[in-house]
């Protein structure tokens, strides 16, 4: 009884601030809701008791790309900045493209019969999750792991030389 | 600690959620509130894993694993996105996408 009040406590957070996040004219103001999107999220990963996910989706999103994205919104816009929206017609055509789209996923969601698994659950504690980021066995997910330290340093490295002001290249050529 | 929740609840909100962004990115002139709706897309698939992984093969962990791994996909794309935008904003003075239509600066 008492998950399934703060299941629907937290559907309705994610609902209300995404809707905001889309809709809000303040820049700002849609950061923060997308902030607290994020955090019901996490929410929603520690009841499914899934708390390292939980703990990276507060770390990286939430603490990570939330206030990366609030940078970049003071570096680029003044803080009173009303943000330009679609006109009347290109609002209501997408709101009436993207209702049917969820329409339809959701009569097909409905419609499917999903059958619960009774296996016993696996836990996944942080000696779980290390033990298989690093195995390359069955269930293993090393070769992830390191993939993704490579696209992490990539991206690192891209978002250096791309942000770099320009008249520096004379200097490294 | 789900209780009685069924699975398709967690699907509905996913599937709204995946929906608001996929409006906010059609309507949104700014170039950072689109991100924005990308991250929002990006955080109900997420949802979506995680609740498949618990109710249908709750043996092992590969939905929550493949939401791990989408997680630091989504900050290595934010870091980029967020550097060509600056980049943007310094040659154009502007991040509208309006303002923002030759390839070539």
């Amino acid at each position: 009884m008492n998950s399934e009040v703060m299941f629907y406590l937290l559907a309705g957070m994610i609902l209300v601030f995404s809707v905001l996040t889309v809709t809000s004219r303040k820049i700002l103001r849609a950061a923060v809701y997308l902030l607290f999107v994020l955090i019901s999220t996490a929410a929603i990963y520690f009841m499914l008791e899934y708390t390292f996910l939980a703990a990276v989706q507060l770390t990286v999103y939430a603490g990570g790309i939330v206030v990366l994205i609030i940078f970049s919104v003071l570096l680029t816009s003044h803080i009173s900045e009303k943000a330009i929206m679609a006109d009347r017609k290109q609002s209501l055509l997408s709101a009436l493209a993207v209702g049917a789209g969820a329409l339809l996923t959701l009569l097909t969601i409905l419609k499917f019969t999903f059958v619960p698994s009774a296996l016993p659950a696996q836990t996944s504690t942080v000696t779980d999750v290390g033990n298989a980021l690093i195995s390359y066995e069955r269930d293993g997910f090393a070769l992830p792991f390191e993939v993704i330290s490579i696209l992490l340093l990539a991206a690192l490295i891209g978002a250096i030389i791309v942000a770099r002001k320009e008249k520096d290249n004379a200097i490294i050529k | 600690m789900t209780g009685s929740i069924p699975l398709q609840y967690f699907l509905i909100i996913s599937t709204l959620m995946f929906f608001i962004g996929i409006y906010g990115f059609l309507t949104r002139k700014n170039l950072i509130t689109m991100l924005m709706s990308i991250e929002l897309i990006l955080n109900s698939v997420n949802i979506n894993f995680v609740a498949f992984n618990k109710y249908l093969y709750p043996q092992n962990l590969q939905g929550h694993f493949f939401t791990l791994i989408i997680i630091a996909i989504a900050a290595a794309e934010a870091a980029v996105a967020i550097a060509i935008i600056i980049n943007i904003y310094r040659n154009f003075r502007s991040i509208d996408v309006d303002n923002v239509d030759e390839l070539k600066f």
